[in-house]
């Protein structure tokens, strides 16, 4: 990538005396996967522009534990979290935003429980924050004018009834929006949930993918919107399935929204 | 000579509610084989959600045709058994419709007006019903765990309410006087008629016949419950009640493994000293379930509170897209599985004797366990608050904590996160190499 992005870190910060407002969490799949990798950027690039006080624990920061503890691994995840919580709480982390809906649901919900008390944001919420505040502008979109659907990923949706944040944030771009028939608390899961990215699934007749994204092609849309680095690369995969990949892009929506900066 | 009747009432009476409360009794007991689980935070927020799911069937007009007959039904039935009161004191003092006695005729005559009225509806809504069971054949009333006697069962029921309504209205217009009064016979002046050619003595006949067997039915009816997924008509209350608060992706950190991972974390423990030997150390707990009894009490009410609508499997996308996986029949299996530990206990005692099978793999497959997203599709689609994601990441738990027996897949997944601390092979210190590619 051309642009110079900022991505302080803790440990930098700490050197220089300094407690940054919010802690960056990157997670797993927006560190190390590679379609995960772009929306990281992309997120980082509106937080440099909105001039964000933040940092990333980079090469401090361990997988959230969430994977671990949906497969059943409570153990490992409890490892896990009581790890990254000695992180945090020795920077005395007070705020974290998160790209990933998983991570952000346990750092949330289920960290305090082991003594990491944390405000959370998912990157949706925070970023509809900043465009209220008017520290983020958003320009009209590339895709201004054209339909676009959003897929309400079960970890933000359903599971922390954030259905707004992401619906607001695609209403400033001036697209079409429109809703797939199963939506917000009725959404269809992508498939990734519940550990089942790490697998392959059990024997049926269908892939779950296949059919939420036989949901999204149904609005007709030039953009299936996620807000989750597993929901993208599962709708990812069912746009190649139905061999629409040349007629159909899967975003982020901070992509999206990055897009419109210059 | 003349206290038959009223004897054998009561003995018929003390029968019935002493065989449920006996059942009742059973099912507590079965509930409690579950593990303890403290639900005493928030009570108002608790009332609250028992008012509106249960009595007010907030979650059950989601779908609304199907949320408007079962309102119907539901409150149909509620109301119309006021008039059960009657009949009790009645039997009990010899008496023919108390009410009249002390109750004025036009106010009398409402009320049983419009258990008439709701009868009707009743019966329409429950033939409607039947149809939707047995004629359109609705996709969620179909599915493998829905065969033998979840299906019957759900007729029965129908029959039921069918007969019994038939029973209220017949009785009500084979009693002459009551016609005679002309205020509250608002549909049983219509089924009169086609009585008309019958001498006094059979109408009467037939009106006492009515009248005990809709008493009787409805003592039955008390006493199917327990074998019934009917149950939920009294469970929703304490079920919905109980319901999860918390964010529908908390899901609980197991405290056993917290005080484990506690002890690994101690910088102050001692890794080589010999545990303390206590002589009444209690056996190393669990991880996870295996079993009901590993289960807690709550996923044990969430499985007799069931009323197999099968609304979770309907937007279940592992069942959707053909998996063996169907939240419905996690919860019947495990309703299954404790009648057989209670039937068990009955049969020994008083004490679980151990026979060799269990919930796991002898009701729930481990295939069916590995289909779960985790979505809580099922969670958000139940009436009555019931949870079975919970069950399955119980059961996900044991297999993996006990039996280290998940897919190879995840296997691999959750080493990668030991060693290198993310579910892919790479390299803790490449973790910010993302922001210079
Ligand atoms: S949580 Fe599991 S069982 Fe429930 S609907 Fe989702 S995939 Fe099905
Ligand atoms: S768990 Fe709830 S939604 Fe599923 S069948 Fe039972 S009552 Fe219906």
């Amino acid at each position: 990538m051309s642009e110079q992005l900022n991505v302080p870190t803790m440990e930098q910060m700490m050197a220089e005396g300094k407690n940054p407002e919010y802690l960056f969490w990157v997670g797993s799949a927006g560190a190390f996967d590679d379609r995960a990798k772009k929306i990281t950027k992309a997120f980082v690039k509106l937080l440099n522009k909105a001039n964000v006080d933040f940092a990333v624990l980079g090469t401090e920061e361990s997988d959230s534990g969430d994977a671990a503890k949906r497969a059943g691994n409570e153990f490992l995840f409890q490892m896990q979290a009581v790890t990254n919580i000695e992180v945090m709480n020795m920077y005395e982390v007070k705020k974290i935003i998160t790209t990933d809906p998983h991570d952000y649901n346990t750092i949330k919900n289920e960290y305090p429980g082991l003594g990491g008390n944390y405000e959370v944001f998912h990157h949706t919420e925070f970023l509809s924050q900043l465009i209220s505040q008017g520290k983020l502008k958003v320009k009209e979109s590339e895709f201004k004018g054209k339909k676009v659907t959003f897929h309400d990923p079960c970890y933000l949706g359903r599971a922390n009834e954030v259905f707004e944040a992401p619906r607001d944030l695609i209403q400033t771009l001036g697209v079409d929006f429109k809703e797939m028939k199963r939506n917000q608390r009725h959404s269809l899961c992508c498939g990734a949930g519940g550990a089942q990215m790490f697998k392959e699934p059990e024997k049926g007749d269908k892939d779950i993918n296949v059919l939420r994204t036989e949901d999204a092609l149904e609005t007709d849309p030039k953009v299936i919107i996620t807000a989750c680095p597993f929901c993208n690369t599962m709708m990812t995969d069912g746009v190649k399935a139905k061999e629409k990949e040349a007629e159909i892009d899967v975003m982020d929506i901070a992509e999206l929204i990055a897009n419109t900066q210059e | 000579m003349e206290y038959i009747p009223n004897i054998l009432f009561a003995i018929v009476l003390i029968l019935g509610i002493g065989y449920f409360v006996k059942n009742v009794k059973k099912l507590s007991r079965n509930i409690k084989l579950g593990k303890d689980l403290d639900v005493s935070d928030n009570k108002p927020q608790r009332w609250k959600n028992m008012a509106y799911i249960a009595l007010g069937q907030s979650k059950m007009v989601k779908r609304p045709i199907a949320g408007l007959l079962h309102i119907i039904v539901y409150v149909g039935f509620v109301i119309i058994n006021i008039e059960v009161l009657e009949i009790i004191l009645d039997g009990l003092f010899g008496t023919h419709r108390i009410g009249l006695k002390v109750l004025p005729t036009s106010v009398y005559g409402f009320l049983i007006g419009s258990f008439e009225i709701l009868a009707a509806l009743v019966f329409v809504t429950v033939v409607i019903f039947w149809l939707r069971r047995n004629v359109i054949k609705l996709k969620r009333f179909l599915s493998a765990e829905m065969k033998g006697w979840p299906k019957n069962d759900g007729n029965f029921i129908l029959y039921f309410e069918m007969v019994l309504m038939t029973l209220f209205l017949v009785m009500n217009a084979t009693d002459t006087t009551f016609q005679s009064l002309d205020s509250g016979n608002v549909i049983s002046q219509f089924i009169s008629p086609l009585f008309s050619g019958l001498s006094e003595g059979t109408l009467h006949i037939i009106e006492r016949a009515a009248w005990w067997l809709h008493i009787v039915g409805i003592l039955v009816f008390l006493n199917y419950l327990y074998f019934s997924k009917h149950l939920h008509i009294l469970l929703a209350f304490p079920n919905t009640y109980y319901g999860k608060l918390t964010p529908k992706g908390q899901f609980p950190n197991n405290p056993t493994v917290t005080k484990e991972v506690q002890l690994m974390m101690d910088p102050n423990a001692d890794p080589f000293a010999t545990p303390a030997e206590d002589e009444n150390a209690a056996e190393p707990e669990k991880f996870g379930a295996s079993d009901v009894q590993d289960l807690s009490w709550l996923n044990l009410l969430n499985a007799y509170t069931c009323t197999e609508c099968g609304r979770c499997t309907s937007e279940c996308p592992a069942n959707l897209t053909g998996k063996k996986l169907s939240p419905r029949k996690i919860m019947m299996d495990t309703r299954d599985r404790l009648e057989e530990v209670g039937k068990n206990i009955d049969a020994n005692g008083g004490k679980f004797v151990d026979d060799g099978k269990q919930l796991l793999g002898d009701y729930i497959t481990n295939e069916e366990l590995w289909a779960c997203t985790s979505c809580n599709a099922c969670v958000e689609a139940c009436p009555v608050s019931i949870d079975p994601l919970n069950i399955i990441m119980q059961m996900r738990q044991y297999l993996v904590m006990e039996q280290s027996a998940a897919p190879m897949e995840l296997n691999n997944m959750m080493t990668n996160i030991e060693n290198n601390g993310a579910p892919w092979p790479y390299n803790q210190m490449d973790r910010l190499k993302w922001k210079d590619e």
